[in-house]
């Protein structure tokens, strides 16, 4: 049975939590996820500033705090830190490391990156069509920052069967970081499909972070212990892909079947075929069941065969956003917000603005749940302390959402009365990034592990 | 007798692209049954009427206790163009809750 921890749900989780798992019981492996589309974005304009960036820079802080840990305990690290640069991740972990007076060895997986290679592969006769829509690539090519091949868990075994320590890969499946360490140390083979996908939902388990150990969980949340404290999830995998997920004696949180079934639905499709770069993952075959205190055991996953596809992510300029509010508060809170945008959005639509979209919303009456919540009847709405008016523009045009910016703060003295300004200055300009989903054949892409 | 879906389910969502994940976990694998029954995918696009453009899309996890939704376009473009302050769908699960059922006998 081997141990792997995972310390890290996206880019922002807490910095402390990978410390914890190392600290405060036995583990074997700890996984950091990193990447989402949106930390993609963000780290593509990181790049086009900075050749030397382009990856999750808190890692590097991370890996110092753990690193005498790890030497000492002899646990292996594997996170997708390296996002768009791996190489540069590990120049810059092995800098750190270096300082500390460790010298510990640091592979890394790349060839996810194939933003370069689009053009030969268009030629190549690779389509990239869309594959929500099935446009082509044509409709956004120019605008292309960014394309991200999700790889899988078997270059990361291979970087582990190399004896790496720290293994950072840049896109790979999320799950395949938890399933990478499972295929070293039981040499589960390419066909092995049950086993395979039972590392792909022990790692979708826990990719999220604590949300696998009782964060962000409804069932009946005000009980969960100590969210103060949450320990984060990890995994104790069997050869024969059985798994328990579990957390540190002594922390936080709640592993029951009711908290780890809420991450198990959590975005995976069309759960009878979860799709991975290394298998499909049946997640109706399975079976959960209570093994002790914060102890779930999971057994019976079916797998599928892998296709000869991977998926690639392509990031496209998409235009510039700004987005700001203000609050009104008690009485008729509702009825001037409702009037404030109303107001702000006459406004705009006079000056001839060219805005691909304008978006309102009354934070505190139904901006989260829309329609679902219906609008708050008028006894309701009368008693509402506060409301807070949420106006958003977007458009190609840069300067029209410049000019948007300026009529956040001029409502505050010329529109609905009892009303306050949030945070400070004018709300900010940001560039859009949007996605692109396409397919790309396995045989146009080439892993590359480097030790 | 109406009874809400929140009394004997819990949920969790999430995105991918601009189509909302909600999954609905039955709080007792006896109230399953009434979740395959009554929440099908045609009364889920009902109640997200004006929130989700496409269609929907109902798989069942009789492994789980649990049924998933798939909201195609319903999620304003998606995490990174969305202007909502929820663009990745995170309280759509709890929106669903909201939904009134006939309750079990």
């Amino acid at each position: 049975m081997i141990r792997i921890a995972n310390g890290q749900g996206f880019w922002g989780d807490s910095p402390d939590a990978p410390v914890s798992q190392v600290r405060r019981g036995p583990i074997d492996y700890l996984t950091l996820d990193y990447l989402a589309e949106v930390t993609m974005s963000i780290l593509q304009k990181q790049r086009a500033r900075d050749p030397e960036l382009g990856y999750a820079r808190d890692f590097v802080e991370v890996v110092e705090r753990i690193l005498p840990d790890l030497a000492a305990k002899n646990i292996r690290l594997v996170a997708n830190a390296g996002g768009l640069n791996p190489e540069a991740c590990r120049r810059a972990v092995r800098a750190v490391a270096q300082k500390n007076g460790f010298d510990l060895p640091i592979a890394t997986v790349s060839g996810d990156d194939i933003t370069s290679r689009i053009d030969e592969l268009l030629d190549r006769g690779v389509e990239f069509r869309n594959m929500d829509t099935g446009e082509p690539l044509s409709t956004i090519r120019d605008r292309v920052r960014s394309a991200s091949v999700y790889l899988g868990a078997f270059p990361i075994a291979r970087a582990l069967d190399g004896g790496a320590q720290i293994v950072i890969t840049g896109r790979c499946a999320d799950a395949a970081l938890v399933l990478g360490p499972m295929i070293h140390e039981f040499g589960w083979k390419t066909d092995e499909w049950d086993r395979l996908a039972a590392g792909i939902v022990a790692g979708h388990a826990i990719e999220c972070g604590a949300q696998g150990s009782g964060g962000n969980c409804q069932d009946d949340w005000a009980t969960v212990p100590d969210l103060a404290d949450i320990g984060y999830p990890i995994v104790e995998a069997n050869p024969d892909g059985s798994f328990v997920v579990t957390k540190h004696e002594g922390t936080g949180g709640r592993v029951t079947v009711a908290s780890v079934t809420e991450q198990l639905v959590y975005e995976i499709g069309d759960p009878r075929a979860y799709l991975t770069p290394d298998c499909g993952a049946d997640f109706t075959s399975f079976h959960l069941a209570q093994d002790g205190p914060n102890r779930v055991r999971c057994i019976g996953v079916k797998g599928l065969p892998a296709t000869p596809s991977y998926k690639v992510s392509i990031s496209f300029a998409a235009g510039f956003r700004a987005i700001g509010s203000v609050a009104y508060a008690w009485p008729d809170a509702y009825e001037k917000a409702k009037a404030g945008a109303r107001i702000l959005r006459e406004r705009l639509e006079r000056m001839g603005l060219d805005f691909d979209t304008m978006h309102s919303e009354l934070l505190g009456a139904n901006a989260c749940h829309g329609i679902a919540a219906a609008e708050p009847s008028p006894e309701l709405a009368a008693q509402l302390p506060e409301v807070v008016m949420r106006f958003g523009v977007r458009s190609r045009n840069r300067i029209a959402v410049e000019r948007f910016t300026k009529e956040i703060a001029p409502l505050v003295l010329s529109g609905p009365p009892s009303v306050t300004g949030l945070g400070a200055g004018r709300p900010k300009v940001e560039e859009v990034m949007a996605y692109w989903p396409a397919l790309i054949p396995k045989s146009a892409v080439n892993a590359v592990v480097s030790q | 007798m109406k009874i809400r879906l929140a009394d004997i389910a819990h949920s969790r969502s999430g995105d991918k692209g601009n189509t909302s994940n909600i999954g609905l976990i039955a709080r007792s694998p006896e109230h399953y049954q009434t979740l395959v029954e009554q929440v099908t995918a045609e009364r889920v696009k009902e109640h997200f009427a004006g929130v989700c453009k496409g269609r929907v899309e109902r798989f069942e996890l009789p492994n789980l206790h649990a049924l998933t939704f798939l909201l195609y376009e319903a999620l304003d473009g998606g995490g990174t163009l969305s202007l909502r302050a929820d663009p990745q769908g995170k309280t759509l699960g709890t929106a669903l809750l909201r939904m009134e059922i006939e309750a079990p006998e």
